[in-house]
């Protein structure tokens, strides 16, 4: 039991750590892949297209 | 854990990113610039004219070329963070480390989550060919990810045969639904060029998440080894 409440305390920042690196991830491709700001679209146009992103 | 993902990431993303960027500066470019001779109007495809399949074009453009090599890296460190994500929750659960090969295999279901599932409704868009509007697109996008993750995951790693079930109803639900489609069809481009651009797309894809996972792998192992030593 106490191992277990151990791993718990242990592991639940960890989950956190892990959504919290995983939205991350979700930001950058939004901004570098999504965003319709007209800089961002047009430096990431070909890139966007190729990775099969809806572009414009 | 979340620096250990963040370098990582950065690593296999920027590596995978740049062998991405290269694969597609190869094999998609130049589809992508023969269809925007069609989307600029410089070459015309329907009723009486016809054109040479075979066009000369500029294939070397040194700041576009490294405007999008630069993208593909930030956008496969993006997908780095996402795969690894995924691989440490996996870690945490199980405490099995992921081999590089096994990367391998991680990185072609997250080429099919993230690449081919929403392809399969929205297809690779050759420029030049009639499309909804971006938005509702973009949210179909990330829906069918994210549903199609979920599904993967139960599938993967839930035994129980009623998770089986879940998870493919979740994977098929965005296709039912339907994504966005555009109300007619106004494509100047050739479908030959459109066909050409969406299965040169979809290939350099698997190939770029096959080396991406191989490389989150290394990486996240390279990390932790770091990290309780």
């Amino acid at each position: 039991m106490v191992a277990l409440v151990q791993s718990l305390s242990h592991s639940r920042p960890q989950i956190l750590s892990i959504i919290l690196a995983a939205l991350l991830g979700l930001l950058v491709i939004y901004v570098a892949g999504h965003s319709q700001y007209h800089i961002l679209h047009d430096a990431a146009h070909d890139v966007r297209h190729a990775t099969g992103f809806p572009c414009h | 854990m979340f620096f250990r993902i963040l370098v990582s990431g950065l690593f296999a993303g920027s590596l995978g990113g740049l062998m991405a960027g290269l694969l597609q500066w190869y094999f998609v470019q130049p589809v992508l610039l023969h269809s925007e001779l069609y989307e600029t109007g410089i070459l015309k495809h329907f009723g009486e004219f016809t054109n040479s399949a075979q066009q000369s074009l500029d294939t070397l453009q040194p700041i576009r070329d490294s405007l999008s090599l630069l993208f593909s890296m930030i956008i496969y460190i993006g997908y780095a963070f996402l795969l690894i994500s995924a691989m440490a929750l996996r870690l945490q659960i199980s405490g099995d480390r992921i081999t590089f090969h096994q990367g391998i295999v991680w990185g072609i279901i997250g080429y099919i989550a993230v690449h081919l599932a929403p392809a399969i409704s929205l297809p690779p868009e050759v420029p030049g060919v009639a499309a909804a509007e971006v938005l509702p697109r973009q949210i179909w996008w990330f829906t069918t990810v994210f549903l199609t993750v979920i599904g993967i995951w139960l599938i993967a790693f839930k035994p129980k045969i009623k998770y089986f079930f879940i998870g493919s109803a979740l994977i098929i639900a965005p296709h039912i639904f339907g994504a966005p489609e555009p109300n007619v069809f106004t494509g100047p481009a050739p479908t030959e060029i459109g066909a050409l651009f969406a299965s040169r797309a979809l290939g350099i894809g698997l190939v770029s998440w096959a080396i991406l996972g191989g490389l989150s792998a290394f990486f996240l192992h390279k990390e932790t080894m770091r990290a309780v030593s």
